[in-house]
């Protein structure tokens, strides 16, 4: 038992750092993926393309695509040695993550070739249209319909609401779940196409976040007409592609971001606490900072586990399916004791003012947020019951009926 | 990155449960709980003996096996899982690491062939009595190499050989190695948990050597815990995954308004809840074992982690087994007590999280400021 890379790996690292010593960038540039400005774009997509002439774009991928035909974890290694520079935001993980591993699965020859490299090499951004009003954990729920166009052309003629949509407002491509059978039982009656973002039936607005931020959108879709080749799988079979897309999110092995443990204790060394003692000093708050600790070692080495068994070439264990949940709980719960340690100062949001730039009121509206997208706690709850100790799926009463006749409430 | 067990490990893991499930069944731990008079099963104790776990970690030149300490970690963990009613931890995780660590090599070729051959049986005797043990306060006290005063609880005491004892010396304290075969007066407890045996232990001019250097009782006394506390959270694990199990095979028996009630959420996510505070402590563990075969300087922060987070998972599985079986898990007949025991001992003896969390902090504070 050891952190140490195996030789291949060391080999490996020692060449990632030779090109990234050679090739990262040194200049930090600002932004946030999910914020609203997107000035940090061109730094982003040089940066990306830079990779992708390396090969270091999408390491798993196979070489024809641009790829390396590498392992998981050279792809982790690559990470880790990527993420010690000032690299910009990273708005396509979305697109090489989940939408064009689905594209490429389902699509032909042609258009495969015409999607894969401009979006290796970040030209393009897509997006994943999936969420909607009606449904954000119970995505077979979805209701934007995809008809046939009277026309006998083949066409598709698409109506509806997407939302929750990240990167939409650059995305030049999509992925969208349609209805397209609401007689058939819900999973049974929809069809992923791809679609192109300018169509002008498709309209991206902003959603204006709890925490302030716009990083998300609503995509309405008005009279959209797509070709019937731009259909991903069989007609009534999109919910078979929609879990490969689901199935190819990225490695869960990143780290924690935000304000932790650490930041907390040295906040905590100068703020004075009950007894005009540092904070630091009470003992209530020792004993929450020891669990906080706990938990955020925990995930570090659960992390540690994933990566030993893709080092293993093994599948990684069921380990890793705890992480959001824990970390996104944690977040909250620090940044609000944080908030509670300033005491009447806690309420003060004002990165002029506030510790460390007011990163824990950063996640304290945040945290929110972060324990509902990519899967509620309750639904990562669910999904830890039934496929890591295998107990039965919830009864579904909507599950074997026609589409149009489930209970909606309204 | 290398950071699991290697297959070795996994196979002696593997026939360690095997050797369990025949030698230390629920029926056999139930002998131990249900009579007064057996402290613990001794038949047990010498099989484990002759499989030479005793010795796991101690070198061959002194009778053991010479595997490290993962290996031990490895049968830790199916110990805590049988609930195991043998003076293990005590005797190995306390004496026999004690002795490696600060033994001069008299003591260890006296004492260590004999702990790998089951022939003596430890236990650590720091307490005197309700609350966290100061060493202003200390009683137990050495004179010209003679212990006078009195422990209590001390696990194990009614029917060890040995004794690890903190004690003053001189207004200094010293943790002391004393041979119980005379001089000690032994009174049988009453304790949470059965199936681990207690006893306040009176000395009366025992004759005893001490570890280490003078006036370093505590500062050694705290590198043992350190040491003790990675195996112990192993043996906390064990039980808490075997909690999930009985829990699991419950909800999936049970019917109630005409379901199973592993179909119920509120079911499914308590069993979630289990499983995630499983993992977060098997996670620590595994860093606490590292640090523990690599006397690594991380070791303090790592025991204590490993200790809170699985006093933490095990106290949580073995109370929410018991709530998932309802009525029935009340009850003496269904194992789902005997864990519940064993994780307020485990959890207890050496140090309750609360002052694990003070270490895990007070380490910490000084590692981040330097």
């Amino acid at each position: 038992m050891d952190f140490n890379d195996t030789p291949e790996e060391a080999a490996y690292r020692a060449q990632v750092r030779t090109w990234l010593e050679a090739n990262a960038p040194r200049r930090a540039v600002g932004g946030d993926v999910e914020g609203a400005d997107t000035d940090y774009m061109p730094a982003s997509k040089a940066w990306q393309a830079k990779k992708a002439a390396a090969g270091y774009a999408c390491i798993t991928w196979p070489k024809e695509w641009g790829g390396q035909g590498g392992n998981p974890i050279q792809q982790v290694i690559f990470n880790q040695e990527e993420a010690k520079y000032p690299i910009p935001p990273n708005p396509f993980q979305i697109g090489l993550g989940m939408c064009v591993p689905t594209v490429a699965t389902f699509a032909d020859a042609e258009t495969k070739a015409r999607f894969v490299g401009p979006a290796l090499r970040g030209e393009e951004i897509w997006c994943q249209l999936f969420s909607e009003p009606s449904g954000g954990s119970d995505v077979a729920a979805a209701r934007t319909r995809a008809v046939r166009a009277p026309d006998g052309s083949g066409d598709w003629i698409i109506d509806g609401q997407k939302v929750w949509t990240t990167g939409a407002q650059f995305s030049s491509f999509g992925i969208v779940i349609t209805r397209t059978d609401p007689d058939a039982p819900k999973h049974k009656g929809m069809t992923m196409f791809w679609v192109d973002m300018s169509d002008p039936g498709i309209e991206v607005r902003p959603i204006h976040q709890m925490s302030g931020g716009s990083g998300f959108n609503e995509v309405f879709f008005t009279g959209v007409r797509v070709k019937d080749s731009q259909r991903l799988g069989a007609v009534n079979d999109g919910w078979k592609v929609s879990l490969v897309t689901l199935m190819n999110e990225r490695l869960a092995v990143g780290g924690a971001t935000g304000a932790g443990w650490s930041e907390f204790m040295e906040a905590a060394r100068s703020i004075p606490g009950l007894d005009g003692r540092p904070a630091l000093k009470d003992q209530a708050l020792r004993e929450k900072l020891a669990d906080w600790y706990v938990q955020s070692e925990g995930l570090k080495h659960t992390r540690n586990r994933t990566m030993t068994a893709l080092s293993r070439g093994q599948t990684p264990g069921p380990e890793s399916s705890i992480g959001k949940v824990v970390a996104a709980t944690l977040m909250q719960d620090l940044g609000n004791e944080a908030l509670e340690m300033l005491d009447q100062f806690g309420i003060i949001s004002d990165p002029a003012l506030a510790p460390l730039k007011g990163a824990f009121h950063a996640s304290v509206m945040s945290a929110p947020g972060l324990r509902i997208a990519g899967g509620t706690d309750e639904i990562l709850r669910n999904i830890i019951a039934e496929r890591v100790l295998g107990l039965p799926g919830d009864i579904r009463v909507d599950k074997d009926i026609p589409f149009k006749d489930a209970p909606t409430g309204r | 990155m290398n950071f699991d067990f290697s297959d070795d490990q996994k196979f002696l893991k593997n026939e360690a449960r095997k050797f369990l499930d025949a030698n230390a069944s629920a029926a056999k731990v139930r002998k131990v709980l249900d009579d007064d008079k057996v402290a613990y099963d001794a038949a047990l104790w010498k099989a484990v003996a002759g499989q030479g776990w005793l010795g796991a970690a101690i070198p061959e030149e002194h009778g053991g096996l010479g595997l490290g300490h993962l290996e031990l970690c490895v049968i830790a963990e199916e110990l805590g899982r049988a609930v195991a009613p043998i003076p293990f931890a005590s005797t190995v995780y306390f004496l026999a690491e004690a002795v490696m660590l600060a033994g001069t090599d008299d003591q260890k070729a006296a004492l260590l062939p004999k702990i790998a051959a089951g022939e003596v049986i430890g236990c650590v005797a720091t307490s005197e009595g309700p609350g966290v043990l100061q060493a202003s306060a200390l009683q137990a006290s050495v004179s010209g190499g003679k212990l006078s005063g009195t422990k209590l609880p001390v696990t194990d005491g009614d029917i060890a050989t040995h004794a690890l004892v903190i004690a003053k010396e001189n207004g200094q304290a010293g943790l002391f190695l004393a041979d119980l075969s005379s001089g000690v007066t032994r009174e049988a407890l009453q304790t949470l948990d059965p199936t681990r045996d207690a006893a306040k232990l009176t000395f009366s001019g025992v004759a005893v050597e001490r570890l280490g250097a003078a006036g370093e009782g505590f500062a050694l006394l705290e590198q043992v815990t350190d040491r003790a506390a990675v195996l112990l959270g192993f043996e906390q694990l064990g039980g808490a995954d075997r909690c999930l199990e009985m829990a699991k095979a419950y909800a999936l028996e049970r019917y109630a308004f005409g379901r199973v009630i592993a179909s119920y959420q509120a079911i499914k996510h308590k069993l979630a809840d289990i499983y995630i505070k499983n993992e977060v402590a098997r996670s620590n563990a595994y860093y606490g074992a590292w640090a523990l075969n690599t006397n690594a300087p991380e070791l303090p922060v790592a025991a204590s982690a490993a200790r809170i987070a699985a006093s933490e998972a095990f106290w949580f599985a073995s109370k929410e087994n018991i709530q998932t079986h309802g009525g029935i898990g009340f009850t003496w007949e269904i194992d789902a007590h005997l864990y519940y025991r064993r994780s307020r001992q485990l959890s207890l003896v050496a140090g309750a999280p609360r002052v694990w969390k003070e270490r895990l902090i007070s380490h910490l504070e000084r590692r981040n400021a330097a």
